[in-house]
């Protein structure tokens, strides 16, 4: 399909042009590139992307869809990327995230996508950025991405999207104190799922008096669809302050520097691996040899 | 080597997903990107799912005895959302006399209990090839 053509479908929702556009930049076709500077820069400017992240079985898949039940109910044609890890040694994945989505699965207006990491670390996939764009483009006022399982030092989603959740679940309390000098420091909310379970004041308390004290916290249980609707209000809400001031520019600024940063190492990062291989690195130590090969390049002429 | 997404899904009311989930994971570990959609889907669910994710192959899975009325359905549905051209693979405890008839009707093939998973592997490789030089 010719990127015109491929464009015009997907600004006017067809399910089938997103999906492959999608396709099309996860597997970096050179199409990509043109189905990217295509896109309506004001739908882009328009829409509002929202992070889901937290540790595995903290309810994330499931208070994801209730959010996009939450939206629907509201009107709001959303997406979702659901992002589960890739095997490192087979380069295949299993994504289930879909099954909690399913009740959306005859909407016209979910826009649902499951993506894998392909070797990407830090809880996304390189194409996220890619796949908000292309979702925003045919129409989502609304995009969210569900990270893989959290541990201490996945926060990627920080940096690309305009706000982020953090789901937390009774029962994580020594996870919460690992956490605290890493994501609990950038995100913007802080959720207690589960928040109908034993053990959720004990979580509040482990918070710590900061986070207590402070209106970022907000309880859910959504698998019983409890707490859905003040969360949207907050991000709503949190949305609507960003804008009024300078701080949803520089986080779509900072997002913009971050990929294309991320994008040029993952390019650098070939381009070593092939010069190491034309001219192996002599030095004994790997330290030395990383210093010498930078020099290598950054006084190679012609380059 | 690249990766192929596929679309692991049980249509009908049967949820026995045991079948399902191990050819899921044989073809993760084959490499391919596999969506698991969970049980009880519609076959209008499963195509809808099968657009949304671009997948190269759909393989259904059955245990019940419905798969002669279901099986078709899903081919309809992908019709129906202009996604023919995505084959589909089934599977499950399917009687011999209807692995003709489900072939006949637009399965790309059936398969029963006691398959090697080697073979099952190399029919979604074939079908996502087929389907991947057809679009391209």
């Amino acid at each position: 399909m010719q990127s015109a053509q491929l464009l015009e479908q997907l600004h006017l929702g067809d399910p089938r042009s997103v999906a492959r556009a999608i396709s099309l930049l996860e597997d970096q076709a050179d199409i990509g590139r043109r189905i990217m500077q295509g896109l309506d820069q004001q739908r882009l400017d328009k829409a509002l992307t929202v992070g889901i992240t937290g540790p595995p079985g903290a309810g994330k898949s499931t208070l994801t869809s209730a959010l996009v039940r939450q939206l629907r109910q509201r009107g709001i044609r959303v997406g979702v990327i659901a992002v589960d890890p890739s095997s490192a040694l087979t380069h295949g994945a299993l994504l289930g995230d879909r099954i909690r989505m399913m009740e959306h699965a005859l909407d016209p207006d979910v826009v649902a996508r499951s993506m894998a990491t392909r070797g990407r670390l830090g809880g996304l996939c390189a194409a996220a950025g890619a796949t908000m764009r292309i979702m925003a483009a045919s129409g989502c006022r609304v995009v969210l991405i569900e990270t893989v399982g959290i541990g201490q030092s996945e926060m990627d989603i920080a940096s690309l999207a305009d706000i982020t959740v953090l789901v937390l679940a009774p029962g994580f309390g020594d996870e919460i104190q690992a956490m605290k000098a890493g994501i609990l420091e950038v995100v913007d909310l802080l959720v207690i799922n589960k928040a109908d379970m034993p053990g959720a004041s004990k979580l509040r308390f482990d918070l710590g008096r900061e986070a207590v004290q402070s209106d970022r916290v907000l309880e859910t249980a959504a698998a019983e669809n409890q707490g859905i609707e003040d969360l949207l209000d907050r991000i709503l809400a949190l949305e609507t302050e960003f804008r009024k001031g300078e701080k949803f520019i520089q986080r779509r600024q900072q997002s913009w520097n971050k990929e294309t940063v991320d994008r040029c190492l993952d390019l650098f990062r070939e381009h070593l691996t092939e010069l190491m291989q034309e001219q192996p690195c002599i030095e004994a130590d790997p330290g030395a040899a990383a210093e010498a090969l930078l020099e290598r390049i950054i006084h190679a002429p012609g380059r | 080597m690249k990766s192929y997404r596929v679309l692991i899904a049980k249509p009908g009311l049967d949820g026995h997903d045991r079948g399902a989930k191990v050819i899921a994971r044989a073809l993760r570990d084959a490499g391919f990107e596999v969506i698991y959609t969970g049980i009880r889907r519609t076959p209008e669910e499963i195509a809808a799912a099968a657009v949304q994710e671009d997948v190269a192959a759909v393989g259904l899975s059955s245990m019940s005895g419905a798969h002669v009325r279901l099986f078709p359905a899903v081919l309809e549905a992908l019709r129906k959302a202009g996604a023919e051209d995505i084959p589909v693979v089934g599977g499950g405890i399917i009687p011999k006399e209807d692995i003709s008839l489900l072939q006949g009707e637009g399965i790309a093939s059936v398969f029963t209990p006691g398959t090697p998973v080697a073979t099952i592997i190399e029919a979604f490789t074939e079908a996502c090839q087929k389907q991947h030089q057809t679009r391209n």
